[in-house]
């Protein structure tokens, strides 16, 4: 729930609502000079829109700390327009723009089990696991006796996006992925 | 994934023995000068009211000490003429780069002397310690040189404003858009490559500071800025009882206001007062010094332990 904040508490990493809107501090900086007033700076991002600007505060000024919440939701499907998710305690089912999924629809795959972001009770992120799961729709054969160490090659998975694997992976295989990196990690034997 | 204490620790030995180096000809200088070593308490029950400083509370009626000032101006009024100390001061709320609640602070005072004679004190002292400290390749602190040698600059704190900010703050500046526009725009410029001396404050904003004479807009109180960060304020004292008695007031009222507590009257040392000649008092930051002549990004650096792991 929200909660009152005084000048203070702020820090990088506290999340506020401001004009109805989250925002992150991103970077803080406290200064005093010599015998004058305290004064507090802040890189804000909005946690919606991505969009950063910098403020500065004073002792006295008091904060709304944003009312956010994490949900862990499964996926279930996107009809090209916006993507489903279900609530795995409520049953509940709820929507979410492309714009608010952002890069991680390059890793969702049906059923995924992920944490949705919701801010006052609306969807406006989520996080995907680490480590995901995903299958190799297309990729030129590795061309055989190349065993240079590190050499790869482009293959497109199964959500659309493409990511450099190493040249023995096959089309029709499963790999797995870091999704803070979008590096491939290993193969998964079928 | 938090790191273990050993490792940390470990990490901050070169800072810790530069502030090792740094304390001792800190008093090597002191020494040499002439001044007497002193201690001061670190409760009080009086702490000097002002009004962007808060005292943190140490029991019923007692606080810790937010400076050392005016036991130090007790011990002058008294008779001793030249006196240094190197101690905690204790600040509510204040945590940043280059703010912890609980700081070194230096203080000196000299009797018979005003803030010129303070200031020729930081070059000297600057110098004897950065020589010392320094290797041939020179200081260097967040990618800029930093030059104690050559010829200090020298700015009035009306000429800063008009040469930064395109303004004059005059006798009576509003305070808000005054401190805004020195800790955002004027500070950065401050002090690059040699050690920045800022003096001539506007009346209203030294308030424990002798008023200029032959200049009755500007009150003879001095920052010393390097690399922009501010090291050292400093000022011809104050030393009318009634004067004092008068900010104080405002001070203590101010507080009731904001933070609704009462802090008593500092009457000992507005007594003290009384006996008090012309002279002139200086609080350095050790801790910011170090973080200089150490290339520390923050002060949490220079500490073995911060206000998280104290």
């Amino acid at each position: 729930m929200a909660a009152i904040l005084t000048a203070g508490e702020l820090r990088k990493g506290v999340k506020l609502e401001i004009d109805g809107e989250p925002y992150l501090i991103t970077d803080f900086e406290f200064t005093k000079p010599g015998k004058g007033q305290a004064l507090y700076r802040c890189r804000l991002k909005n946690m919606i829109t991505g969009i950063q600007f910098d403020r500065t505060y004073r002792s006295g000024d008091k904060f709304t700390s944003a009312d956010l919440e994490e949900q862990e939701m499964q996926y279930l499907y996107s009809d090209g327009h916006s993507y489903h998710f279900m609530n795995m305690s409520s049953y509940e089912q709820i929507e979410m723009s492309s714009e608010a999924v952002g890069d991680a629809s390059n890793f969702l795959s049906e059923n995924l089990l992920v944490n949705v972001l919701l801010f006052q009770g609306r969807p406006i992120g989520l996080s995907v696991p680490n480590f995901v799961e995903l299958q190799i729709v297309s990729s030129a054969p590795g061309i055989k006796g190349d065993t240079a160490s590190g050499a790869t090659k482009p293959a497109t998975l199964s959500t659309g996006h493409v990511i450099q694997v190493p040249l023995f992976v096959e089309e029709g295989e499963t790999v797995r992925i870091d999704t803070r990196t979008g590096q491939y990690v290993e193969r998964v034997k079928g | 994934m938090e790191r273990d204490e050993k490792e940390v620790l470990g990490g901050k030995r070169r800072f810790i023995e530069i502030r090792c180096r740094v304390l001792r000809l800190i008093r090597a200088f002191f020494e040499s000068e002439g001044f007497l070593e002193v201690q001061t308490p670190l409760l009080t029950a009086a702490p000097a009211p002002e009004v962007h400083i808060s005292p943190i509370p140490a029991g019923p009626s007692l606080f810790l000490s937010t400076s050392p000032e005016l036991h130090m101006k007790r011990l002058l009024a008294a008779g001793f003429e030249k006196i240094f100390q190197i101690t905690r001061a204790f600040r509510a709320g204040e945590h940043g780069r280059f703010h912890h609640p609980e700081f070194t602070i230096l203080e000196w005072y000299r009797s018979g002397a005003d803030y010129k004679d303070l200031q020729r004190d930081c070059q000297k002292l600057v110098r004897f310690t950065c020589r010392a400290v320094s290797q041939d390749a020179g200081l260097c602190f967040r990618g800029s040189r930093l030059d104690f040698e050559g010829q200090w600059e020298r700015l009035s704190v009306r000429g800063a404003f008009k040469k930064f900010v395109g303004w004059d703050p005059g006798p009576h500046p509003d305070e808000d858009r005054f401190d805004l526009d020195m800790s955002l725009q004027v500070q950065k410029n401050l002090g690059f490559p040699t050690p920045c001396i800022l003096e001539d404050y506007p009346t209203s904003l030294a308030a424990l500071a002798r008023i200029k004479p032959g200049d009755p807009e500007v009150a003879e109180r001095f920052e010393l800025f390097w690399a922009g960060i501010e090291i050292a304020n400093g000022f011809s004292e104050l030393t009318d009882p009634r004067e004092q008695r008068m900010r104080f007031r405002q001070a203590i009222e101010s507080k009731k206001r904001t933070h609704g507590i009462d802090y008593p009257m500092p009457e000992a040392f507005l007594a003290s007062l009384e006996n008090l000649g012309p002279c002139a008092g200086i609080a350095f930051g050790v801790d910011r010094f170090v973080m200089l002549l150490s290339d520390a990004e923050s002060i949490e650096d220079v500490v073995a332990f911060g206000p998280q792991t104290a």
